[in-house]
């Protein structure tokens, strides 16, 4: 295309003082830009409280989409569930045959484990979820992992609070508006989850990969103990999540740790529960060590 | 017989997109569709995507983009500012990473306007797709860690979607400038 464009518009003062100013407030734009990042403008009340109201305005359309999503992927797995049917129903068949025999074991489980609670005296403690929320939306094009919830601080949602999917923790609250919430997600980079291992209980710190998978670090140093298809479950350290949550799979190993899959995929889900904070007390010393984030 | 109040309705309607010697596009349309329409992409992280890792393209830069190289000179010089801040508040970017990389991008346009005024496709391609690379690049860096392979997947993305971006931006644009006002 031509250039339709006057740049040099004449002898008039009022238009050439309108494409200087131009000019100017482009330049401007350049330097706002470079002070907000610079001011770390970022974590200020301001500018939490307006992306907060505009994830508020957007919600109510924004939850239409995702009720649209999770329709569309039940469609779809529907046809891909015909293409499957045979091989699916006899894998299926031996699982449910599997399922019976553990069942039973873990009914017995369970009768032990309330006798020795009875034993000990111990309540069991009940977790009653703050609030249920559908995901509507994440920051699908930024390299920082984020999703929104339609619930917020009208519903009792406080920043800190765990949020999981029926599978396992997808992240915690970071920041809160009247009706949604911004969930850093744990595969973010900046999100760290405190961690052991299933099965005896190894520490470690579950690491955001950024592209969906978790680097798992050990907490201490030495032969890495860690197997490919150990389950990682949260820790409890830290106050923020609940013990024993399942949350990941180590799909491979590295020298120091390991790289593991979350349980939970966000982009599966459609209805996220908020959990209290788990330690109140704990989570505010650690937060505060932390450098309030 | 139709009544006198259906008839300059009927006739209205008929006359919609006709061209004429007494007709000319609203305003209102020809100003506020473009600005909408990128809007409307740096809405998109509410879309029903929720992605574990960055694929979505970036598209209010990207319709910003294809409406700098369709119309030079229809959104001002300074048009990153609003239309950046306005993006930074879904994004999920640190505020201030489209302000900046935005007005960066409306000036580099408006100085390639200058030195090749006269373009095709494949130029507006090239140009565009590279832009778009930086854009996701510094994007990352401004968030906070820039890991080329887990970036390559959006970057190859984007500039697909870069054409298809300046289709619906050309249809936007024959829409914008129907004539449906009479003088």
């Amino acid at each position: 295309m031509v250039a339709p464009v006057n740049r040099r518009p004449g002898h008039s003062r009022r238009a050439q003082y309108g494409t200087f100013f131009g000019y100017l407030l482009a330049i401007g734009g350049l330097g706002i830009g470079v002070l907000l990042l610079a001011s770390g403008g970022d974590d200020s009340s301001a500018a939490q409280a307006a992306r907060n109201g505009a994830a508020d305005i957007t919600a109510p359309a924004a939850e239409l989409a995702a009720a649209g999503r999770s329709e569309g992927q039940g469609f779809l797995a529907v046809i891909g569930g015909y293409l499957t049917r045979g091989s699916r129903v006899a894998r299926l068949e031996r699982e449910v045959a599997e399922a019976r025999v553990k069942l039973a074991e873990q009914a017995a489980l369970g009768e032990e484990n309330a006798r020795l609670k009875a034993l000990l005296g111990l309540a069991q403690g009940e977790v009653r979820p703050v609030a249920t929320a559908r995901l509507i939306g994440s920051s699908s094009s930024s390299t920082r992992r984020f999703a929104t919830i339609s619930v917020g601080s009208r519903q009792g949602v406080r920043p800190g609070m765990a949020v999981r999917a029926p599978t396992g923790v997808i992240g915690r609250v970071l920041e809160v508006g009247d009706n949604t919430a911004r969930v850093l997600l744990i595969t973010d980079t900046e999100s760290t989850v405190p961690v052991r291992r299933a099965t005896d209980g190894i520490q470690a710190y579950a690491v955001g990969n950024g592209d969906g998978t978790l680097k798992i670090r050990l907490a201490t140093t030495g032969i890495n103990p860690l197997r490919k298809g150990d389950a990682i479950v949260t820790s409890g350290s830290g106050g923020l999540f609940r013990p024993g949550e399942a949350l990941a799979v180590i799909v491979s190993l590295t020298p120091d740790g390991a790289i593991a899959r979350p349980l939970s995929d966000p982009g599966a889900t459609e209805f996220v529960i908020v959990e209290p904070i788990y330690d109140e007390s704990t989570a505010q010393a650690a937060t505060a060590a932390d450098g309030g984030r | 017989m139709p009544s006198p109040l259906v008839s300059p309705i009927t006739d209205f309607v008929r006359g919609i997109g006709k061209p004429g010697i007494n007709r000319g596009p609203s305003t209102l349309l020809a100003v506020a569709l473009p600005l909408l329409l990128v809007m409307a992409g740096s809405l998109s992280p509410t879309w029903p995507v929720i992605a574990a890792a960055p694929v979505m393209p970036p598209l209010g830069f990207i319709l910003l983009l294809a409406w700098q190289h369709l119309r030079p000179g229809l959104f001002p010089v300074w048009a990153g500012l609003p239309l950046g801040l306005f993006d930074d508040l879904f994004s999920g970017q640190p505020l201030g990473s489209a302000v900046l990389l935005w007005s960066l991008a409306m000036i580099l346009l408006d100085i390639l306007e200058v030195r090749f005024p006269w373009r095709g496709v494949v130029q507006n391609w090239l140009v565009g797709g590279a832009i778009i690379t930086g854009y996701v690049l510094l994007s990352a860096q401004l968030a906070g860690g820039l890991d080329l392979p887990l970036l390559l997947p959006q970057i190859a993305l984007s500039i697909l979607a870069y054409p298809l971006a300046a289709r619906l931006v050309g249809a936007v644009d024959r829409l914008r400038l129907i004539p449906i006002r009479k003088y």
